[in-house]
C-alpha cells in the first residue's frame, strides 16, 4: 500500500514536471517570440519581415503542435512505467 | 455549368451526405446520445473537434481580420491553436477519466455543490447560445449570397438539417458529420488558397508563400504589402501597432475561453480511453493547423489582390484608379448584398481604396483631388469572395459556398448540444427528477435538442443588437469561470465548495461589470459608463482581453477561501486522485 501510494505520488511529479515545462515553452513561443520578445529577434529577417512575426503567424502553431504530441507520448509512457496504464 | 447550378449541386450533396449519416447514426442510449458511446477513434475524434471548433468565424471572418489589421491581429492564430496545449495536459485526459456526460456534472461532483454545478450551466448556456446565433446567422449570409435564397428561408432550411442529425443521433450523429463537415471546409478553405498562393508567389504551400517573394516583381510579398499599403497612408501589416500588455492578455483569453469551452470539452469525453484523449487533441490541432496556417496567408494575399485591383497605376496619377465602370464581376456580386460599397465622392468616376483617417496622409490625399475613401469593404467578405477575385473556376466558388455552411452547422450542432445536455442531464435528470428512467433522459434529451434548435433559429432570424458583441461574453464566461474551476478541480485537492463557488462568481462579476462597463448593460448602447476605446480602459485592457484577468481572479479568490475553511471530505480527495489516474476509464464507458 505504502509503495503504491509512493509510486503515485511519483507518477503525479513527474507529469507536474512535464506539463510545467510543456507551458514554459508553450508561453516563450506565444507569448515570447510572438509579442513581447519579438523587437529582440527582429535582427533575424525572414521572408520580407523578422522571425516575431513568423513565430506569431506560423511557428507558434507548429510549436504547439509538436508540444501536444511530445507530451501525449511521454504520458503515455510514464503510465506504463508506473503501471497506471489501461490494457 | 453555370455558377448557380453548380452551387445548388455541391451544396445539395453534402446536405444529402449529412442526412444519409443521420439516419446510419441513430443514438439508441443516453450514453451514445451525450457521448457517441465512447467508441470515437482519437483521429476521427480530433477531425470532428477541429469541425465543431472552427465556426463561421474561423472560416469566414479570421483571414478578414488578418487581412485588415496585419500583424496586431496575430492574437486570433495563437489565441485559438494555444488553447488546446490547456487542454491537452490541464482538462481532456482528467475529465475523461472522470467518466461523466457534462461539464457542470463534474464541477457540481468536484466541489459537492448543487450552486456550483447550477453557476456553471448558466454559463454554459450563455456562451454557447450567444455563439451560436452568430452560426445561424452566417447560414443565412451564405445561403442567400451563394444559394440566392432569401436568409430567413437559408435558415430554416439549415436548422432542418442540424435537427435531423442532430436530434435523431445526438453526439453519435454529430460526431460523424463533423467529420464529413470538415472535409468539405478544409477543402473549401485551402484550395483557392492554393490557386492564389501559385498565381502570387509560385509557391504550392500558402503557409511558404506568405513569405516567399512575388512572382510579379521579386520582392517579399510581405515587403511588397508594406509599400503599396504604406502608399494609400494605410498603417503597415508586419508592423505592432498595439498595446503590447492588452495583446498578450487577449490572447491569453482566447486561449484559456478555448480550453472552458463546454462544446469543446465534452468532444473528448467520446473517445475510449484517458490516452486516446491526449492523442486526440493532439490531432484536433493538426487539423485546426490545417486552416489556421493557411488562414494568414489568405488574409496577406486577398489584401494584395484587393489593392492591386482598384489602384491600377502609380498612386495620385489620374488614372492610378480603377473606374467604376470597369470594375470586375465579382465587385458587382458583392455590391448586391451591400457587403461592398461604393460612394464616389470627389465623383471622378473612379475608385480611391485609401486610409482617410491617416492624418500625415491626408495632404497627400488633397493634392490628388480625393475627397474620402470610396471603398467600403466588409472584412467577412474576404474569403468568400476570394476565389473569385483570383478568377477561379466556379466549381471552387460552389465549393467555398458549401465550406462556409459546413462550418456553420458543425459548429452549431455541437453547442446545440452542450446546451441540450445541460438542459436533460444537469437540470432535469440532476436537479429536478433524478431518478428519471434512461428512455425517459433519452427522450427529454431529444426534446431538448428540439427546443435549443427552436431558440437558436429564433434567435438567428431576430439576433439581438449586440450579437457582435457577444463573442467577448462567450470567451469571458468560459475563460474566467469555468476554465479555473475545472483546472483548480483536478490540480488543487484542497479546494472546498466554498472555494470554488466564491471564486467563480468573483471571476464571473467582475469579467461581466468589466465588459458592460465599457460595453453598455446587457450591451443596450448608451447605458456604458466609459466610452469603448483604448485611452478609457484600464491599463488599457480591452473588455475582450478582460477574461484572462478574471480567470487570475477566480484562481487567487478560490485559494484564499479554500484554505480560510474546511478540507474536502475524504470521498472528494479520493475522487480528485482516481481521476489524476488513467487506468479504469474505460469501465465507465456506460454511464
Amino acid at each position: 500500500m505504502d509503495n503504491d501510494k509512493e509510486s503515485g505520488i511519483a507518477y503525479w511529479k513527474a507529469n507536474l514536471s512535464l506539463v510545467k515545462w510543456s507551458l514554459v515553452i508553450w508561453a516563450i513561443v506565444s507569448f515570447g517570440f510572438g509579442i513581447v520578445l519579438r523587437p529582440l529577434l527582429s535582427g533575424i529577417k525572414i521572408g520580407g519581415t523578422d522571425l516575431g512575426f513568423w513565430f506569431a503567424q506560423q511557428g507558434s502553431i507548429y510549436v504547439f503542435l509538436i508540444l501536444i504530441f511530445f507530451y501525449a507520448w511521454r504520458m503515455n509512457a510514464l503510465d506504463k512505467k508506473f503501471g497506471v496504464d489501461e490494457e | 455549368m453555370d455558377l448557380q447550378t453548380l452551387t445548388y449541386l455541391v451544396v445539395g450533396a453534402t446536405f444529402a451526405l449529412y442526412i444519409g449519416i443521420a439516419i446510419w447514426a441513430r443514438a439508441g442510449t443516453t450514453g451514445e446520445f451525450y457521448a457517441a458511446g465512447r467508441g470515437v477513434h482519437p483521429v476521427t475524434n480530433g477531425m470532428a473537434t477541429a469541425a465543431d471548433w472552427m465556426s463561421a468565424a474561423s472560416f469566414i471572418s479570421m483571414a478578414g481580420l488578418i487581412a485588415f489589421v496585419g500583424y496586431d491581429n496575430s492574437t486570433f492564430l495563437m489565441g485559438w491553436t494555444g488553447g488546446y496545449v490547456l487542454l491537452a495536459m490541464l482538462l481532456a485526459p482528467y475529465l475523461r477519466k472522470f467518466g461523466k456526460f457534462t461539464v457542470p456534472e463534474f464541477i457540481g461532483d468536484r466541489f459537492y455543490s448543487p450552486t456550483a454545478r447550477f453557476v456553471a450551466v448558466v454559463c454554459l448556456i450563455v456562451a454557447s447560445l450567444t455563439y451560436v446565433i452568430g452560426q445561424m446567422t452566417g447560414v443565412g449570409v451564405a445561403f442567400s449570397r451563394f444559394l440566392n435564397v432569401r436568409a430567413d428561408v437559408g435558415l430554416f432550411i439549415g436548422a432542418a438539417i442540424v435537427f435531423a442529425y442532430a436530434v435523431l443521433g445526438g453526439m453519435k450523429g454529430i460526431t460523424y458529420t463533423q467529420v464529413a463537415q470538415y472535409c468539405v471546409l478544409i477543402l473549401a478553405y485551402t484550395i483557392p488558397a492554393i490557386f492564389i498562393s501559385l498565381q502570387l508567389t509560385g509557391a504550392a504551400f500558402p503557409q511558404i508563400g506568405l513569405f516567399s517573394n512575388t512572382l510579379a516583381d521579386g520582392i517579399p510579398l510581405l515587403t511588397k504589402l508594406n509599400e503599396v499599403i504604406g502608399d494609400l497612408g494605410f498603417a503597415s501589416y508586419t508592423g505592432h501597432h498595439s498595446n503590447t500588455l492588452n495583446m498578450v492578455l487577449f490572447t491569453l483569453s482566447l486561449m484559456i475561453g478555448t480550453a472552458g469551452l463546454p462544446h469543446v470539452i465534452i468532444r473528448f469525453f467520446t473517445v475510449p480511453k484517458v490516452a486516446d484523449a491526449r492523442w486526440s487533441a493532439g490531432w484536433a490541432l493538426v487539423f485546426i493547423a490545417l486552416l489556421y496556417t493557411v488562414a494568414p496567408a489568405v488574409g496577406a494575399m486577398a489584401r494584395l489582390n484587393l489593392v492591386d485591383t482598384i489602384q491600377i497605376g502609380e498612386v495620385g496619377s489620374p488614372e492610378g484608379n480603377l473606374a467604376y465602370d470597369d470594375r470586375p464581376d465579382w465587385f458587382k456580386n458583392w455590391e448586391t448584398t451591400g457587403l461592398l460599397t461604393f460612394e464616389d465622392k470627389n465623383g471622378d468616376g473612379r475608385i480611391q481604396y485609401y486610409n482617410d483617417a491617416s492624418q500625415s496622409f491626408a495632404t497627400k490625399a488633397e493634392e490628388f483631388g480625393w475627397k474620402g475613401n470610396e471603398l467600403d469593404v466588409n472584412r467577412d467578405i474576404l474569403v468568400l469572395a476570394n476565389p473569385e477575385i483570383a478568377q477561379l473556376p466556379n466549381w471552387v466558388i460552389a465549393l467555398v459556398a458549401a465550406g462556409g455552411l459546413a462550418a456553420a452547422l458543425s459548429t452549431a450542432a455541437g453547442l446545440l448540444l452542450a446546451i441540450s445536455s445541460a438542459v436533460s442531464h444537469d437540470l432535469i435528470k440532476g436537479a429536478y427528477n433524478p431518478n428519471i428512467s434512461e428512455k425517459g433522459e433519452l427522450l427529454a434529451a431529444r426534446i431538448s435538442m428540439a427546443v435549443a434548435i427552436g431558440v437558436a433559429t429564433y434567435l438567428g432570424l431576430n439576433p439581438p443588437g449586440f450579437a457582435a458583441q457577444t463573442v467577448a461574453l462567450a470567451f469571458g464566461l468560459a475563460a474566467a469561470s469555468i476554465f479555473p474551476a475545472l483546472m483548480m478541480g483536478i490540480f488543487v485537492k484542497r479546494i472546498n465548495n466554498k472555494g470554488a463557488v466564491a471564486g467563480m462568481l468573483s471571476g464571473l462579476i467582475f469579467t461581466i461589470v468589466y465588459i458592460f462597463w465599457y460595453k453598455g448593460w446587457l450591451f443596450i448602447p448608451g447605458t456604458n459608463f466609459a466610452p469603448d476605446t483604448p485611452d478609457a480602459w484600464v491599463f488599457g485592457i480591452s473588455p475582450l482581453s478582460i477574461g484572462s484577468v478574471g480567470a487570475i481572479l477566480n484562481f487567487a479568490v478560490a485559494y484564499f477561501v479554500s484554505n480560510a475553511t474546511e478540507e474536502p471530505p475524504e470521498e472528494i480527495q479520493q475522487l480528485v486522485e482516481s481521476i489524476r489516474i488513467p487506468r479504469g476509464a474505460g469501465a465507465a464507458t456506460g454511464h
